[in-house]
């Protein structure tokens, strides 16, 4: 069977916001739907029956189970268009796009979309394990004296709601905890932090300014453009900001994490339409980018040999490898910013001769990223970060990149194509890395 | 793509006319008809039935007699329309029914050339507008046309005749009660015929989509108006005839077409794409991108598709072109419907109230038509350009310097670009709405609304669906013999010319 990757035609995204504020209100479902029918609308695809949408939620409320369906059902879609969700922590938005370009790919499908959100202002809160055996076991309780019985297990210290947080299950630190481990391990600092978080709000503001996201973006509920952005932030006003992360015990450095450069918890949605550029052509469509090729990778962060967001520096090199690519073949690069330092420990990573010896197995270093190649339309320290919503950010940006570059003439590594790697990193010491290419 | 998503409805209600519903039965009907105060009555509108017409329409041609009489060829049409006509061939309206109520008067004056057959018109139409039923309509046709035999002084006598039924018309549509309009369509006969005889179909096909629209719901709030139709160019565009066609709700003489509708996200524009789309069109709604939620959820009801773009952006026109062509291979439409006002008195106007008024009423639409105009393959050949401009910039408005400037200048542009494309089969026309309701009306002050509203002949503000209409009429295929003109919708508003 013969293969060819799909297109990435366009993509939408509701604005980030910030959580507990403009999106108080507003569901998951809301916050998918919107960014579903801005999608559609723009691309003229009210009443059409499309392969699948695939999407999903990290914040997800057990009575979502099928989120992406009832968004696509509250859509102009043809409500025969097939949904799924999926979940893999931040990961979850490229990974959706991952599923839905391989169907593509293999033709089992034409044309679909790739999408996730979250909010953490309509976060589903748990209750305590204890209440919810002793309330499992009522409902099996036929006798009124049984039920009494039951009843009376109950204690006040399990009425107190569990509400989710971004510790991980294993060792309990919280993923800002992790990532100054691994900050502290590759002695990141926090002027080097500062710099990326800097350099963040200011491409990210100056492509607002140039009507970058005219056809990337929908307003919703009032909001035009991501409230987190700072566009007249500093380095100065990033370094007054106090250390959030890494002031425990077991770091051994300096604290140097702070709300400046790490993301805060942000609410939104986003989409990315995928094609075969025979559906394109069709219905002229355009084809801004292909998604060529992808790769996951897991690490071992539980036992602390690696640090919990590292995955995507041993992806990249596996993925490139297979496809006879260097890093320095890449004219762009996206690294999801959950952190600054976290792209800065990738780099540092991929730069590390001895490093990418032992771990990634490489003979030589894998390479180093020129900062004007990377993340060159701002990224998550600025949108901020709505977990699953950021795979579909960086894709539709990175593929309008490419595109304007093409048209452009841009210069690239190899003549009449122009490439990015995308490296998202996620929970449980996940990560995911594409390709993608325009021509 | 399916049309189970698509709405015949303007997505935005109209804010209600609460005086107009008050007086219009009951007690406050009794105590407003006691107190000589106005009762706008309920206009019909296309939807309400599936007639084109509630009554028979009355068809005549004065002076009676003339061998070259449209008269036959205007009741052809107008029975392939579905109504029900009465000839009265001798010009007397003996054959009309007293009891019964008329729809519509169609009376062909284009031989009225003396002052003499001025009092012919009056005599035919003085008794058939009392039969005439509620919105009746009064069209008459004349004849624009320089040609003519005769001394220099007979000419003059025929432009002063012909001058003197626009004053016929005008005053006629004031004087019209329940709902009646009263409208003049002057044709320009220009080379049809052999030796000064008349080829009555080719005038009545050129004719057919005004007449049509004229006569029937779609022109509710259009009264008082005079259009010129141009035959030659009728005949010069692919002979797309209106013929037998009834203008019913379910028509769709635009499918397969793409319209650009600019400022579609609301208002007036969300009623020019939710009616273009429901004629068969694929709108594309273009509007800015801060209203991009709005322009989404107008675009996927009507089946559309949405562009997001300033089009004061210097690039704009180009975008918009390349939209076009690489999109959808070309549009058949494009309506200029996004405006902004800015209100101050002239003394007060600073400059970038002027300036931005101006940069999207005026400086955008002329930059955006000439980029369509210059990019091969954005425009179909036979297209359609249909400006909004306003009777502000008509008649002039106290406090909207800028806003009437910007508004005049579309007209002038659709009166000079019209003869500049017209070998490409292309017509450029506006529409000048007056008082409509919508968002923004329903936020005047109350009193100053009410004014506004009563400062008409139909004594109402008109709907977003009004101006709709018209400038579905203008960019119908079958229109192409109408060009340059500027149509107003407004009720016949008191202000202005």
């Amino acid at each position: 069977m013969t293969t060819s990757p799909a297109a990435i035609v366009g993509g939408n995204r509701t604005p980030f916001a910030r959580a507990h504020g403009r999106y108080a209100h507003a569901s998951a479902q809301d916050l998918m739907t919107a960014a579903l029918d801005g999608l559609v609308a723009r691309h003229g695809l009210a009443g059409m029956r499309l392969g699948d949408v695939a999407g999903g939620a990290v914040l997800k409320h057990s009575r979502d189970f099928n989120l992406t369906r009832e968004a696509v059902l509250s859509t102009a879609l043809d409500p025969a268009t097939p949904a799924y969700d999926l979940q893999m922590a931040c990961a979850t938005g490229v990974e959706t796009a991952v599923m839905v370009a391989n169907k593509i790919a293999l033709g089992q499908i034409e044309v679909g979309i790739a999408g996730g959100v979250d909010t953490a202002s309509d976060a589903p809160i748990a209750v305590d394990d204890g209440l919810r055996r002793v309330l499992i076991a009522l409902s099996r309780a036929k006798t009124p004296r049984a039920r009494l019985a039951t009843l009376a297990r109950l204690r006040p210290q399990q009425l107190k709601p569990q509400v989710p947080s971004t510790a991980e299950a294993r060792t309990g630190l919280s993923m800002g905890e992790h990532a100054a481990l691994t900050t502290a391990r590759w002695k990141i600092t926090r002027e080097a932090q500062d710099e990326v978080a800097l350099a963040s709000h200011t491409a990210l503001a100056a492509a607002y300014e140039r009507g970058f996201f005219d056809d990337l973006l929908t307003p919703f509920a009032g909001l035009e453009r991501d409230d987190n952005l700072r566009p007249d932030t500093s380095m100065e006003r990033l370094g007054r900001l106090t250390p959030v992360f890494g002031r425990g015990a077991g770091v051994g450095a300096e604290a140097t994490m702070t709300a400046g450069n790490s993301t805060p918890l942000t609410d939104g949605a986003s989409a990315v339409l995928l094609a075969s550029d025979a559906w394109a052509a069709r219905h002229r469509q355009p084809v801004l980018a292909h998604l060529v090729d992808a790769e996951s990778a897991a690490v071992d962060f539980a036992s602390g040999r690696e640090g919990l967001l590292m995955a995507g520096v041993y992806a990249a090199p596996r993925l490139l490898a297979r496809r006879g690519l260097r890093l320095a073949d890449m004219d762009l690069v996206e690294i999801h910013e959950a952190f600054a330092s976290t792209v800065l420990t990738t780099l540092a990573g991929w730069e590390d001769a001895q490093f990418c010896a032992t771990h990634l197995g490489l003979d030589a270093p894998f390479g180093a990223v020129e900062r004007d190649r990377l993340n060159v339309a701002g990224s998550s320290l600025a949108t901020g970060h709505p977990f699953a919503a950021t795979g579909g950010r960086i894709l539709a940006t990175v593929a309008k990149l490419l595109r304007e570059r093409v048209d452009a003439g841009a210069p690239s590594q190899e003549a009449g194509v122009q490439r990015a790697l995308v490296s998202v990193c996620a929970a449980g010491g996940q990560g995911v890395v594409a390709l993608v290419e325009a021509r | 793509m399916s049309p189970q998503n698509r709405s015949t409805q303007a997505p935005a209600a109209a804010p209600a006319d609460r005086y107009r519903e008050a007086v219009s039965h009951g007690a406050g009907a009794v105590v407003a008809q006691r107190l000589g105060l106005p009762r706008p009555s309920t206009l019909r509108r296309r939807g309400d039935d599936d007639a084109l017409l509630l009554g028979p329409a009355l068809v005549a041609s004065v002076p009676a007699g003339d061998d070259a009489s449209l008269a036959p060829a205007l009741a052809r049409l107008l029975r392939q329309a579905g109504a029900t006509v009465v000839e009265a061939a001798d010009g007397a309206t003996a054959s009309i029914d007293k009891r019964s109520k008329s729809g519509a008067i169609v009376l062909d004056a284009t031989a009225v050339t003396r002052v003499d057959d001025l009092d012919a018109v009056r005599a035919v139409l003085a008794p058939a507008v009392r039969t005439l039923g509620p919105s009746g309509r009064v069209l008459l046709l004349s004849s624009s046309s320089t040609a003519g035999g005769g001394l220099v002084l007979d000419a003059v006598e025929r432009a002063a005749v012909r001058a003197g039924l626009e004053g016929l018309v005008r005053t006629l549509a004031k004087e019209l009660r329940d709902g009646g309009t009263a409208n003049l369509v002057r044709i320009d006969a220009g080379g049809v015929g052999e030796a000064g005889g008349v080829d009555r179909d080719a005038v009545v096909d050129a004719a057919a989509s005004t007449v049509l629209f004229f006569v029937s719901a779609a022109s509710a709030y259009v009264s008082g108006q005079v259009v010129d139709v141009s035959v030659d160019l009728g005949r010069a565009g692919d002979a797309v005839r209106a013929g037998a066609r009834t203008p019913s709700v379910a028509d769709q003489p635009l499918a397969g077409q793409v319209a650009v509708v600019t400022g579609a996200a609301r208002g007036i524009g969300a009623a020019i794409a939710a009616l273009l789309a429901a004629r068969g069109a694929h709108v594309v709604g273009v509007d800015v991108p801060a209203a991009g939620d709005a322009l989404a959820r107008l675009v996927n009801a009507v089946g559309g598709s949405a562009l997001a773009l300033d089009i004061t952006a210097d690039d704009a026109g180009e975008r918009l072109a390349r939209h076009v062509v690489e999109r959808h291979g070309g549009a058949q439409i494009v309506v200029h419907n996004a405006g902004i006002t800015r209100d101050k008195l002239l003394v007060n106007m600073d400059e970038a109230r002027w300036r931005s008024v101006l940069a999207v009423n005026l400086t955008a639409q002329l930059r955006l038509t000439r980029a369509l105009l210059d990019t091969d393959g954005a425009l179909t050949k036979d297209a359609r350009i249909v400006a909004v401009s306003s009777t502000s910039g008509l008649a002039g408005n106290r406090g909207q310097s800028n806003y009437a400037t910007s508004k005049a200048g579309v007209a002038g542009m659709v009166r000079a670009l019209a003869p500049a494309v017209a070998h490409r089969g292309i017509t450029v026309n506006a529409v000048a709405p007056g008082f409509i309701e919508t968002e923004m009306t329903a936020a005047m002050p109350t009193l100053t609304r009410e004014v506004a509203r009563r400062l008409s002949s139909l004594r109402q503000g008109g709907l977003p669906v009004d101006v709709a209409e018209t400038i579905a009429w203008l960019a119908d295929p079958a229109s192409s013999a109408v060009t340059g003109q500027v149509v107003r919708v407004c009720g016949q508003n008191m202000i202005g010319a």
